[in-house]
């Protein structure tokens, strides 16, 4: 009897133990963009691995489709906060900050050496002076091209602008395209505006455009404009390409219609699925074109923060820790095909994410995306004008004076 | 039943509505104040629902709109009044007159639905085995979801392997890039909304032609009408409040010629197909926006577009009404 009271007191200060935790600690609400099946499991991976060292937090997760999420964020993050919710680096996520909807996150930063660790992006996730969320992972941009085409044309990979210019004109010759793109949704005109730009007045110069700080009238802005002009005058891009998604250009690379592709890393998948063998697709990185400028990247990172109007604070900060830890990023990374932010995470085993992880880590500044950097008004506009140069690149100087116009508007 | 001679029930009132001998001294008096009024309040009753649905959820939001158009707002942030700027904006903005051309160019060219269904709609009104079927087959372009149109429509325009540049092809002609090509992408966007909207002209005049006074026609015939004549003075006198109908609707699909410029072309190539309800969407609520001010700005000046029209069709309605018809 006497056992039995003891047992009973103990299981009862145990239970209310446990259950005093789960108060505390209670669920962990995490809203995500991810629906994609990689990325889908690299979350699970994670939650898994966070609730095993953290068994008294209950995660509970909410997938959403990408392109929702980015209206549905703005309720939710109002209305209805979770404790942590996906987002992208730069001026994308200025909007909540300045509305106060993001925590400032700098001690989860100060706490877990994530200043070193993560320094690659730590311009980008500072505003005021404050991190506002954690980088797990980014992804280089670059030119995939067909290593068969290449060899049997006799194509050397191009290291200079002139090289990719004669490279173009023969692949043209032969009845190929050199580039495939689509730019039906905008945005990927402006990776090659952020590639043409960067490599012909540099980082510094991108930057303070994309910051409003430089008109587009700029001669400067003209001469990037001319150089990216022999490339479209010449046709050397495929007829159409403003009918297109930019999944729908990839068929002619896989097809040998086309040549080369400027994207973002995640396109390999789609290549691949597509019907490209690992050995047909090459890398390379975008050539130098003003001599003597140093080679900045396009490296879009996805980060995660948490909402100011969160309800369990303590465990989203742990969450975030880690996240960011150096392990964890290099597992989730591995599952999600892109790279890890963490400078301690272990170098990708695949080749093409290699090479990328080398060009990263040797680049002279990370840029995030024109759509990122520059504000969203600016940004639409901007790769409108883009779109427009690549139809009808004899309007350059009319385009250049609207986006001035747009440009004195947004940044007041 | 004294107190029926206080209730001054007014004359056609039916005698059951005025009290019973059981009720009470109090409920009395309430039961005659309402039979006094009842006449009075009975419509106001009825109408109370819609009144109040209409209240607020059509004449509130457009108060609300014209409210934050003069706002600077981002949807999250502050509110900042900057009185009429955004509508000086809108007039130094290429874009805005872009959607404004296109949208005049949508009430043109959508108008061609009304004539075309006329048309469809007399070929049909004929008694032949299965006409019911054929009638369903060129009725159902309504049915599919303006999406599904737009969808089928980008595949029938699609570079390279679509049906329109195979039959340009075909026809010895280069293929056109319908939607990437800012000199023709409207008019096929519009091309794709006629499709379905000429279905829906079609169902109305089939409906008013079942109403044709057979009489008339058979005088007509007797003083020698025929042909365009007949259709043009006797027909179509009589189609009238079909044709009333089709144009309200053909207009008022033009105005909202939304689904079929997002799916299709997003607005694009570079902002050439966008329309205002498009251009508003794209201000206010897409990725690249929420600056809801300009949007409500977009939004006034399409709705001082469509006041235009309903204020036309409502003046045209209560002279119709007063004349009887």
């Amino acid at each position: 009897m006497f056992n039995f009271s003891k047992v009973a007191a103990g299981s009862f200060a145990a239970a209310f133990m446990i259950s005093s935790s789960a108060y505390a600690a209670g669920d962990l609400i995490i809203n995500l963009d991810q629906t994609d099946p990689a990325p889908k499991k690299a979350f699970e991976d994670i939650v898994a691995g966070f609730s095993k060292e953290n068994p008294d937090v209950n995660v509970i997760v909410n997938t959403m489709h990408k392109e929702g999420y980015k209206t549905s964020i703005r309720n939710f993050l109002t209305a209805d906060a979770p404790d942590l919710a996906t987002w992208y680096a730069g001026n994308r996520m200025a909007p909540f900050v300045n509305a106060g909807l993001f925590e400032d996150v700098s001690d989860v930063w100060e706490e877990n050496g994530l200043n070193e660790q993560l320094k690659s992006a730590a311009a980008s996730m500072t505003i005021d002076g404050k991190k506002w969320g954690v980088p797990y992972t980014y992804y280089q941009w670059g030119i995939y091209y067909r290593k068969d085409i290449f060899e049997e044309k006799g194509i050397a990979v191009p290291t200079s602008w002139d090289e990719l210019v004669a490279a173009s004109a023969k692949l043209k010759a032969a009845g190929i395209d050199p580039f495939t793109i689509g730019t039906k949704a905008l945005w990927p005109t402006g990776g090659w505006f952020d590639y043409m730009n960067l490599r012909v007045n540099g980082y510094e110069f991108h930057m303070d455009l994309t910051a409003g700080k430089v008109p587009y009238t700029d001669p400067r802005v003209k001469a990037t404009f001319d150089k990216w002009a022999e490339l479209v005058k010449p046709g050397y891009y495929n007829a159409n390409h403003a009918a297109l998604d930019w999944q729908e250009a990839v068929p002619a690379l896989v097809q040998g219609k086309a040549a080369m592709y400027l994207m973002g890393n995640f396109a390999v998948d789609v290549f691949k699925n597509g019907g490209l063998k690992e050995e047909q697709i090459g890398f390379m990185q975008f050539p130098e074109i003003t001599p003597g400028i140093p080679m900045a990247e396009d490296a879009p990172t996805d980060t995660i923060h948490i909402p100011a109007n969160a309800k369990n604070k303590e465990d989203a900060k742990k969450f975030l820790a880690y996240m960011a830890r150096a392990d964890v990023q290099t597992a989730t990374n591995v599952t999600l095909g892109q790279l890890p932010v963490n400078s301690g995470a272990e170098r990708p085993e695949e080749r093409i994410l290699q090479q990328g992880f080398d060009m990263l880590s040797n680049a002279y500044a990370l840029a995030q995306f024109y759509d990122r950097d520059a504000p969203a008004a600016m940004a639409k506009a901007g790769m409108e004008g883009f779109q427009e140069f690549m139809v009808k690149p004899e309007r350059a100087d009319a385009i250049l004076d609207r986006l001035e116009k747009i440009r004195t508007r947004v940044y007041k | 039943m004294s107190e029926q001679a206080l209730a001054p029930v007014s004359s056609g009132n039916s005698p059951k509505f005025s009290g019973g001998p059981t009720t009470s001294g109090a409920s009395k008096t309430r039961s005659s104040k309402w039979i006094a009024n009842q006449r009075k309040l009975a419509p106001w009753l009825f109408l109370a629902p819609g009144v109040v649905m209409f209240l607020v959820y059509v004449i509130a939001p457009i108060g609300q709109s014209l409210w934050i158009s003069l706002y600077e707002w981002d949807g999250i942030g502050v509110k900042t009044f900057i009185s009429i700027a955004n509508y000086i904006e809108l007039i130094d903005d290429e874009a805005f007159y872009t959607a404004l051309y296109n949208n005049v160019l949508w009430l043109v060219l959508y108008m061609l639905a009304v004539p075309a269904g006329l048309l469809i709609a007399i070929f049909l009104n004929q008694t032949v085995t299965g006409i019911r079927i054929y009638k369903s087959l060129f009725f159902f372009p309504f049915v599919i979801s303006q999406i599904v149109v737009g969808l089928i429509f980008s595949w029938f325009y699609a570079p390279n392997f679509g049906l329109f540049t195979k039959l340009l092809e075909f026809m010895g002609m280069e293929g056109i890039a319908i939607l990437a090509d800012e000199r023709f992408v409207t008019y096929g966007i519009i091309v794709a909304g006629l499709w379905p909207q000429i279905a829906y002209c079609m169902i109305l005049y089939l409906t008013g032609l079942n109403n044709v006074s057979p009489d008339q026609i058979e005088a007509a015939r007797l003083d020698g009408a025929k042909g365009w004549k007949m259709l043009w003075y006797v027909i179509i006198p009589q189609l009238r409040p079909a044709t009333f109908i089709a144009v309200v609707v053909t207009i008022i699909g033009a105005l909202r010629s939304f689904d079929l410029v997002s799916i299709m072309t997003s607005g694009g190539p570079y902002g050439s197909s966008r329309v205002l309800s498009y251009y508003m969407y794209e201000q206010a609520l897409s990725e690249y926006g929420f600056r809801m001010g300009y949007g409500a700005a977009i939004a006034v000046v399409l709705f001082a577009i469509m006041m235009v029209f309903i204020t036309l069709f409502i003046v045209r309605m209560l002279k119709d009404e007063r004349e009887g018809y």
